[in-house]
């Protein structure tokens, strides 16, 4: 009873979402007294493959060359099918991410393994097979998700599994897989390719998230909303609102048209609750609203809140955390 | 050229919270059923590409017979093709025998450029249907698309979000598209379509009318996943604090003070 974990890494460096997989892996293995497997595709991902041993595999399938350069779906579809067929496991993880979440659809399909998506919670029934729970209904309501098949297969939500800490000492077996991709798999060309990374914190791996919606009332408005995520050391997320206004872009977009995350504190300044965007942050640990309006639905999943002006507000805030923190 | 949307009834996503587990298990949800909103894109592009490449535009629903309320939506925004898909035995199907019907209907129909897919259901969310229509009819599949920029018969060149960035994808024909919101805005339909809409018959087409379905790979005895407890997540531990009084410095001072008492720091 193996399992095999899906390590997502994009020009050579791995998604902290792939180790907190790994952790959770080696836990369960632990309970089944099997082995843990990762894959890693792409190229030049030798360097992933050793950090995949770091955090708790036993075996690591790589799948390395120009066709897995760029992210191409079904190529990579192909190749994580191809490692499934090697390892014979009954676990599957991969991570709940764009694209990571579409490759292991795809595999999933083609091998015809149970899949349950953008699970929060894993467990092992009496059998040692897998249990999971997920949000459905805009996460109105949690299912348990019980599985038919040899295999089992979960694409996890970031953070919903600690991140482990890496054993450089552990040691391991790095299999090279060759994949040739025919047909559909080799019917994507990436022809162009326009980077959208800013260098700033990512709202899914981020422990702290400081968001705005329609009440800061411009882009302008989100320099005191940066200014408090820096002293906290976090990222900056927006309600759909904010984005379609064309005040910050898509990639910092919460909710259920955006992203879905889940950090330890989730402050919300000018942010009404629509259902849509609570679906993308409820998994919180903690949160707290600012709003001007004491009726905003925001306060109904708050644990603290602040009725008042967002652009008096934040500044405090930032304020009296430098002080408390010491910067 | 055709383009052929999948599309299902969900949930109003307004009334998603009010959705109680043991509706979900009797069927009978009790809120307002509507044409899932991620699936109003496809239409609308499938309404567009129709217009621009002189193409057919179809659209297929699976469900029970109340699913024509989704095919109603489609053809009140000017859809001219509307298939409903409804038999007993589709009933419970999972993901993939889900993908397995509407991709013997998609051979049926035939001779197609683009399945058009919304991104994911408001209800299940989890954005299986499309990749698993794409598996069954060994064609390749583009998420997140924000753009259709060319088509032709051979190749179709679209622009994927990714995370780090857009890709510009040239992919060979059919194939299949699940698009972001980016993509268009849905038209809203008019007083004619409605009224067109209303007075057209949707005729279930089951499982007898479509070749080369596998039977035993249907329904809920066949499924791989089952939702063995279905709960409302456990309501907060409390009602929000609200932090009271004072200046806003105050108020900052006392809110920090309890974060960080709570560790939430």
């Amino acid at each position: 009873m193996g399992i095999l974990v899906y390590v997502d890494q994009y020009e050579g460096v791995a998604k902290p979402v792939s180790w907190e997989m790994l952790g959770k892996a080696r836990e369960l293995a632990g309970r089944l007294d099997g082995q843990v497997a990762a894959v890693v595709i792409g190229q030049g991902v030798g360097e992933v493959a050793q950090q995949a041993i770091a955090y708790g595999a036993d075996k690591v399938f790589v799948v390395d060359g120009p066709d897995f350069a760029r992210y191409r779906n079904a190529a990579y579809a192909a190749a994580f099918k191809a490692a499934i067929d090697a390892a014979q496991p009954s676990i599957i993880f991969a991570p709940a991410v764009t694209g990571a979440r579409d490759v292991a659809a795809m595999a999933a399909a083609m091998a015809d393994i149970g899949m349950a998506a953008e699970v929060v919670s894993v467990d092992l029934d009496a059998d040692g097979n897998l249990v999971a729970e997920r949000p459905i209904f805009a996460g109105a309501i949690v299912a348990t998700v019980t599985f038919k098949g040899k295999a089992q297969m979960a694409t996890v939500r970031v953070r919903s599994f600690p991140m482990p800490e890496p054993d450089a000492s552990r040691t391991g077996k790095i299999t090279p897989l060759e994949v040739a991709l025919t047909g559909a798999a080799a019917a994507e060309e990436i022809i162009g390719f326009e980077s959208m990374e800013t260098g700033e914190l990512d709202v899914q791996n981020a422990g702290i998230v400081v968001a705005a919606g329609r009440g800061v009332k411009g882009p302008e408005g989100f320099d005191p909303i940066r200014s408090l995520a820096r002293v906290l050391g976090g990222a900056v997320g927006a309600s759909r609102a904010a984005v379609d206004a064309g005040w910050i872009p898509y990639v910092h977009q919460i909710g259920q048209t955006g992203k879905t995350v889940r950090p330890d504190l989730y402050i919300a300044a000018g942010i009404s609750g629509a259902i849509q965007h609570m679906a993308g942050m409820t998994g919180s640990k903690t949160i707290v609203a600012i709003n001007k309006d004491k009726d905003a639905p925001i306060f109904s999943v708050a644990r603290y809140g602040i009725v008042g002006d967002l652009f008096e507000v934040v500044p405090a805030l930032e304020k009296a955390f430098r002080e408390r923190l010491g910067k | 050229m055709k383009f052929i949307v999948c599309a299902k009834l969900t949930p109003d996503s307004e009334q998603l919270s009010d959705v109680k587990p043991e509706d979900v298990r009797s069927g009978d949800l009790g809120v307002t059923m509507v044409l899932n909103p991620w699936d109003e894109f496809a239409v609308e592009e499938a309404l567009l590409l129709q217009e621009r490449f002189d193409g057919e535009a179809i659209v297929l629903t699976l469900g029970t017979e109340e699913s024509a309320e989704a095919l109603k939506r489609a053809v009140a925004m000017g859809i001219e093709e509307p298939i409903l898909l409804s038999d007993d035995v589709f009933q419970g199907s999972d993901a993939w025998a889900t993908a397995h019907i509407l991709a013997q209907a998609i051979r049926k129909i035939g001779d197609y450029s683009l399945i058009l897919a919304g991104k994911q259901s408001v209800d299940g969310n989890g954005g299986l249907v499309g990749p698993g229509i794409a598996v069954q009819l060994g064609i390749p599949f583009v998420s997140n698309v924000n753009k259709i920029v060319d088509l032709n018969e051979d190749e179709a060149v679209v622009l994927r979000n990714l995370d780090e960035g857009i890709q510009t994808v040239k992919v060979k024909l059919p194939a299949v598209l699940a698009l972001s919101t980016e993509i268009n805005e849905p038209r809203y339909p008019n007083f004619m379509g409605i009224r067109k809409a209303s007075r057209m018959q949707y005729p279930a087409v089951g499982a007898g009318e479509l070749p080369g379905l596998n039977l035993a790979r249907l329904g809920e005895g066949a499924a791989l996943l089952t939702w063995s407890e279905l709960t409302k997540p456990p309501a907060a531990a409390s009602k929000v604090e609200f932090i009271q009084g004072g200046s806003p410095a105050e108020q900052a001072a006392a809110l920090v003070d309890r974060l960080i008492a709570d560790k939430a720091i």
